[in-house]
């Protein structure tokens, strides 16, 4: 039942305007025949969609934000997932210390973080490298997967876990048959929320890159920057595409204002 | 003593010690090192970098234009966030799933993406000052791009999720009994919202208005894009002056005070909200 007046209904739908707007722009000027950003498209082109493919650039630097993100999502999971078994299920003195510091990235300005990774690395020689990439996105997006699972961690019910330590369960048998089961929507949730993180990330990566591990995001900024052609629409397009299809899948699976909000089901 | 919680929590403590904790701390030292046009960085130890920002109004320009850019975004997205979450609220569940996907599904969305499609629509032949002159309403395009006024209308759009997530939430703890009093008393739609909903929805307010400034206040890909050289925010100035003018310490100094200027402020504003909504919260 709608139980809104017309009034909150008129603005409901002006308010889904202006959120879809520029990425309905986005769309329609990749479809451009023409040389310039135009919208409407005077015509319908895969003209800069064909581009794509004659620029390696953007191809390459497609590759590694999929393969860092996969990375950094994967090695983020196996550090928060026990951190955050410790920190829902133990008592233990530090414990609140412990979360704060695992949720700091998310209160630092991403631009403080991008100076203090660059600073870092270069002075170990790691500036640039596919490796220092994979370690900074990890930090970057451990909170996202520490709160999801934090979320699952705290509705869990303990008694099962005794009742299988009391038949002679080891802790790791545990963990992989009684407590990662029921942790799981939250921990494939935090992942792909993580993946998405990483993908789209700007403001660190930008300080930490060279030509050679230039991310996508990186890739467009700089193109954006210095010229305008509808190139960067096309591919911002298949990125909104790629990333719509991720986020029915999380919707579908998880809820995406559950993934959002961070909080367990009630 | 129980060791097993730190046991798990070893390696995740590990990595955040040695690349976020150290490299903060570097950054923290690399402030107070000067910079020497051919000698590069000088291992010295001075206030200089800090005198340097202070005593020039080309910075005091900066940070106020930076900070007055993060409490507009915050003002408007509440304006029109607060709203949206109550609607969302009262929607039906088929529809409500909908209007999430479309309302906070862009938070997913790339920001370069974003700010790309704030830059068609905002610029002199873009597509709202191309539209406003075919129906004749202005004769010369509106200036949107490179000015504050074009950045904040873009990261009001790119924060407004968090401000209808953050409302939203708190929209799920009140009480729905007291509106349908209200209602039956025959209070007005309106009433109920400002009466009723409001005041039990302010501490998701200031905690949305919370991730709202302190985000929109270090944000650099939408400034950088929309503002360029010549409308320059505190974020965009450390990226010029550690990537193309090399005075890292002078960039480390910029960006140790906005580091401090966002706590304080985050911390005064926890401060407020906890002594006068603590228990709402709870």
């Amino acid at each position: 039942m709608n139980q809104n007046g017309r009034f909150s209904q008129v603005f409901n739908i002006l308010f889904c305007a202006f959120m879809l707007a520029p990425i309905v722009v986005v769309m329609g000027v990749s479809l451009t025949p023409e040389g310039f950003l135009e919208f409407p498209p005077s015509g319908i082109s895969l003209r800069w969609y064909q581009a794509i493919l004659d620029n390696s650039d953007f191809i390459e630097a497609a590759w590694i934000s999929l393969k860092l993100g996969i990375v950094a999502a994967t090695v983020a999971s196996v550090l928060a997932v026990p951190a955050a078994l410790a920190i829902g299920q133990g008592k233990f003195k530090g414990r609140e210390a412990l979360q704060a510091l695992f949720l700091s990235p998310l209160m630092v300005p991403t631009v403080v973080l991008g100076i203090a990774f660059l600073r870092f690395l270069s002075l170990f020689g790691l500036n640039g490298t596919f490796t220092g990439l994979v370690l900074c996105h990890a930090i970057i997006i451990t909170p996202f997967i520490l709160r999801l699972v934090l979320a699952a961690v705290v509705g869990l019910d303990r008694t099962v876990d005794r009742a299988a330590e009391s038949l002679g369960a080891s802790n790791w048998t545990i963990f992989r048959r009684i407590t990662l089961p029921s942790i799981l929507p939250g921990v494939i949730g935090g992942w792909v929320l993580a993946f998405i993180t990483s993908f789209d990330e700007l403001t660190v990566t930008v300080f930490i890159v060279n030509p050679a591990t230039t991310t996508l995001p990186v890739r467009m900024f700089s193109h954006i920057t210095q010229t305008t052609d509808p190139l960067v629409a096309s591919v911002s397009a298949l990125t909104v595409i790629f990333t719509i299809i991720l986020m029915v899948a999380v919707d579908r699976m998880y809820g995406l204002d559950r993934l959002l909000i961070g909080e367990g089901k009630k | 003593m129980n060791e097993k919680p730190w046991m798990m929590s070893a390696p995740a403590l590990t990595l955040f010690g040695v690349l976020l904790l150290v490299p903060l701390c570097m950054t923290f030292f690399l402030s107070f090192n000067s910079f020497g046009f051919y000698t590069g960085i000088e291992n010295t130890v001075s206030m200089e970098n800090y005198v340097e920002v202070v005593s020039d109004s080309y910075f005091w320009e900066i940070f106020g234009r930076t900070f007055a850019i993060a409490l507009a975004t915050t003002f408007f997205c509440a304006l029109l966030g607060v709203p949206q979450a109550y609607i969302l609220y009262r929607l039906s569940p088929a529809w409500r799933s909908i209007v999430v996907l479309i309302v906070i599904g862009p938070l997913l969305i790339s920001v370069v993406v974003r700010t790309l499609g704030w830059a068609i629509l905002l610029g002199n032949n873009g597509v709202i000052n191309s539209a406003l002159q075919n129906w004749g309403l202005i004769e010369r395009p509106i200036k949107m791009m490179y000015t504050s006024g074009g950045i904040v209308l873009a990261l009001t759009h790119v924060f407004l999720p968090f401000m209808v997530l953050a409302v939203w939430a708190a929209l799920q703890r009140k009480d729905p009994a007291v509106e349908a009093a209200a209602e039956s008393l025959g209070a007005r739609p309106f009433t109920i919202f400002r009466r009723i909903v409001l005041p039990q929805v302010i501490p998701g307010i200031l905690s949305g208005s919370l991730i709202v400034f302190s985000m929109a206040a270090s944000s650099f890909a939408t400034p950088a894009i929309l503002g360029g050289r010549r409308v320059k925010v505190v974020a965009t100035t450390v990226y010029d002056e550690f990537l193309n003018t090399l005075n890292w310490p002078l960039g480390a100094a910029i960006a140790m005070l906005l580091l401090a200027s966002v706590m304080v402020i985050m911390l005064a504003w926890n401060r407020l909200v906890e002594r006068r909504y603590g228990e709402a919260l709870e």
